[in-house]
């Protein structure tokens, strides 16, 4: 399903360069949950952008089935993303000036659905994820929890193939963090391969596989059945 | 969830922002038009002025120069009065008002003044309708706009100033100030000319020339009186300013190859500086506000665009392709700018209207071909101010909605 071939990423910073990701290879089959582990600064966040087709990477290629994201123009890459990657965000990423159920419309209102079919949609995910009575609050009259769960519903809204969450319990207490790994795990039981970028073990371990990174490098891939590559 | 509700819902997320970018556009779009629509009424005002500042253009005989024409006053050389005619129904654009002229020496009182035969208005303007067109089948007054103030009555002293008057009988002179000074003449008195008797029927205010020590007669009495025939010494012609500009005198000499056509420079040059002069000045009011205003909206823009690029940044993320985030910066320009072009215009022209008439002496109406220009101008400096910070955005890095890279 998402492959990176021999992927790195580097920086200049100050005159000095910066190897965020180095030689990484790994192979994510339909339907793999799995969860990147390690220190900050590690190349977790990188990993995950190169994988949704936001971060170009120095050498190496991502391919998503067997398009090679970054052949395509930067439109063309939106365009994968809305067709078949759903984000996760560790700050939600909600747009503050409409309400939770314009929020949950934006993918459809992208993929040209009509204002009658995004309002269906958009209020059944709600439904879905518990925010039925909610549908007309904006963020800032939500809880975080609650936030998060408009951000699951928003993602889910082009039902997304695979889906990229970064650090999707950071700001969550535990209660509402096992809630919101819940949700990961169901959405992974619908057959949706999953890609977590978490500092939190105890999500981690919820995933089928953990991959550890340290200094851009994997150094482990815990299931170390489907494919393991440590450079 | 629409484009326009993603623009709309934006606009009043940050309201003291998007009132500030509102109000400068209002401010400008407001400048301009209350600018525009004084100036406009105030050049119609000068140009009105400058045009009655007296005849521009001369048609004399070809062996006549202007000096003889100044400092003789009298010659002896004539041209055809048909020229009159020539000139009434020819299709030339501009001439506001023809005055022939033929000038007899007469002795009053023992001393040699001037007759001079004029044509009123009335004669060739029912002579021009009789043949159903020429110049006075048109509206004239130079562009003049009728601001609705009522004109005043026409009496014989316009002449004074117009150069023709509409009414004079065979028998009916007007007296120059000074022959008036030296006879002891006075209105409604008689006064023996060349034999045939005349009432005096009004005597002229004192100008200061040649006029004031004339007396003035109807064309065709001079004419036979004199027994000169159907002729003239020169046809005094108030152009238009701008018409002289664009080729009136070249109109006239080809319809008159036989005439000179001479230009009083000084005269017209006046008149083309000053109307040249206002429009400079709403011409420089205009760049001064696109500058200004442009600047403010760009900036405005700018801002506008490094505040949410995170939410671009998540908008890219979810799949929004760049042509759509251009649209969305330029859509919320565009209503900007209408509303602004729209507000400003109604608000600077009540301005126009209620100041305009207190600060520049004029009366001002409103004009509503400047909400086309008041709306054209605020929607085009809003939508070029936006475009490079629109554009900007449209290329963002959407990995400016994650917390760590």
């Amino acid at each position: 399903m998402l492959r990176m071939e021999e992927v790195s990423k580097s920086y200049q910073h100050r005159g000095q360069v910066v190897k965020a990701l180095d030689g990484a290879t790994i192979d994510i089959p339909r339907g793999d949950f799995v969860s990147v582990v390690g220190p900050s600064g590690s190349g977790k966040s990188t990993l995950l952008l190169m994988l949704g087709g936001m971060l170009s990477p120095s050498s190496g290629r991502v391919l998503l089935g067997d398009e090679s994201i970054y052949d395509l123009t930067s439109d063309g890459r939106a365009r994968l993303r809305k067709e078949n990657i759903g984000f996760v965000f560790q700050t939600f990423n909600l747009v503050p000036y409409l309400t939770a159920l314009e929020n949950v419309q934006i993918p459809l209102y992208l993929a040209g659905a009509d204002e009658k079919a995004q309002e269906e949609t958009a209020t059944s995910l709600l439904n879905r994820v518990g925010l039925g009575d909610r549908l007309d609050h904006k963020p800032t009259e939500l809880s975080v929890g609650q936030q998060q769960r408009v951000a699951l519903a928003r993602m889910l809204a082009n039902d997304p193939a695979v889906i990229l969450a970064d650090e999707p319990t950071g700001n969550l207490d535990p209660e509402t963090a096992d809630q919101v790994i819940r949700f990961l795990e169901e959405f992974n039981e619908e057959g949706r391969t999953i890609v977590m970028v978490t500092h939190d073990p105890k999500a981690a371990q919820r995933a089928k596989r953990t991959l550890k990174l340290r200094d851009g490098k994997i150094i482990a891939d815990a299931s170390g059945q489907r494919s393991l590559h440590v450079a | 969830m629409r484009l326009r509700t993603l623009v709309w819902r934006e606009l009043f997320e940050r309201k003291s922002q998007m009132l500030t970018c509102f109000l400068a556009i209002l401010l400008g779009i407001t400048t301009v038009v209350a600018i525009k629509n004084v100036t406009y009424y105030s050049e119609k005002a000068v140009a009105r002025e400058m045009d009655s500042l007296g005849a521009n253009v001369l048609v004399l005989p070809k062996s006549v120069t202007l000096q003889d024409y100044y400092s003789a006053d009298m010659h002896d050389d004539v041209i055809p009065e048909e020229y009159v005619m020539r000139l009434t129904m020819s299709d030339i654009q501009g001439v506001d008002n023809l005055s022939p002229k033929l000038h007899v020496p007469v002795e009053v009182g023992g001393k040699t003044f001037a007759l001079t035969g004029i044509l009123p208005k009335s004669e060739f303007q029912a002579k021009a309708a009789w043949a159903g067109a020429g110049i006075f089948s048109r509206p004239i007054g130079c562009g003049a706009v009728d601001v609705g103030v009522e004109p005043e009555p026409e009496d014989k002293k316009t002449l004074v100033r117009k150069r023709v008057i509409k009414d004079l009988g065979s028998h009916e002179i007007l007296i120059g100030s000074d022959v008036a000074a030296f006879q002891g003449i006075a209105e409604g008195d008689s006064l023996t000319l060349l034999g045939e008797p005349f009432s005096v029927v009004a005597v002229l205010p004192e100008t200061g020339t040649v006029d004031d020590s004339r007396v003035f007669g109807h064309l065709h009495t001079v004419q036979r009186l004199s027994g000169k025939g159907d002729v003239v010494n020169c046809i005094e012609v108030v152009g238009c300013c701008k018409e002289i500009a664009a080729g009136l005198v070249d109109g006239v000499n080809k319809l008159l190859p036989d005439a000179k056509v001479v230009t009083v420079k000084q005269v017209v040059a006046t008149q083309q500086n000053v109307n040249g002069m206002m429009e400079r000045l709403s011409v420089i009011f205009l760049v001064i506000i696109v500058v200004v205003g442009g600047a403010g909206i760009a900036n405005y823009m700018y801002a506008n665009v490094f505040e949410r690029r995170r939410e671009i940044g998540t908008l890219m993320a979810l799949g929004a392709e760049s042509g759509l985030v251009l649209r969305i910066f330029l859509l919320k320009a565009l209503l900007l700018g209408l509303v602004g072009g729209i507000g400003g215009y109604a608000i600077g022209t009540i301005l126009a209207v209620t100041l305009g008439p207190k600060l520049a002496g004029v009366p001002v109406l409103p004009m509503p071909v400047l909400a086309l220009w008041g709306v054209g101008i605020s929607v085009g400096i809003a939508l070029v101010a936006s475009y490079f910070p629109a554009r900007r955005a449209a290329r963002l890095d959407p990995v400016a909605t994650f917390q760590e890279v």
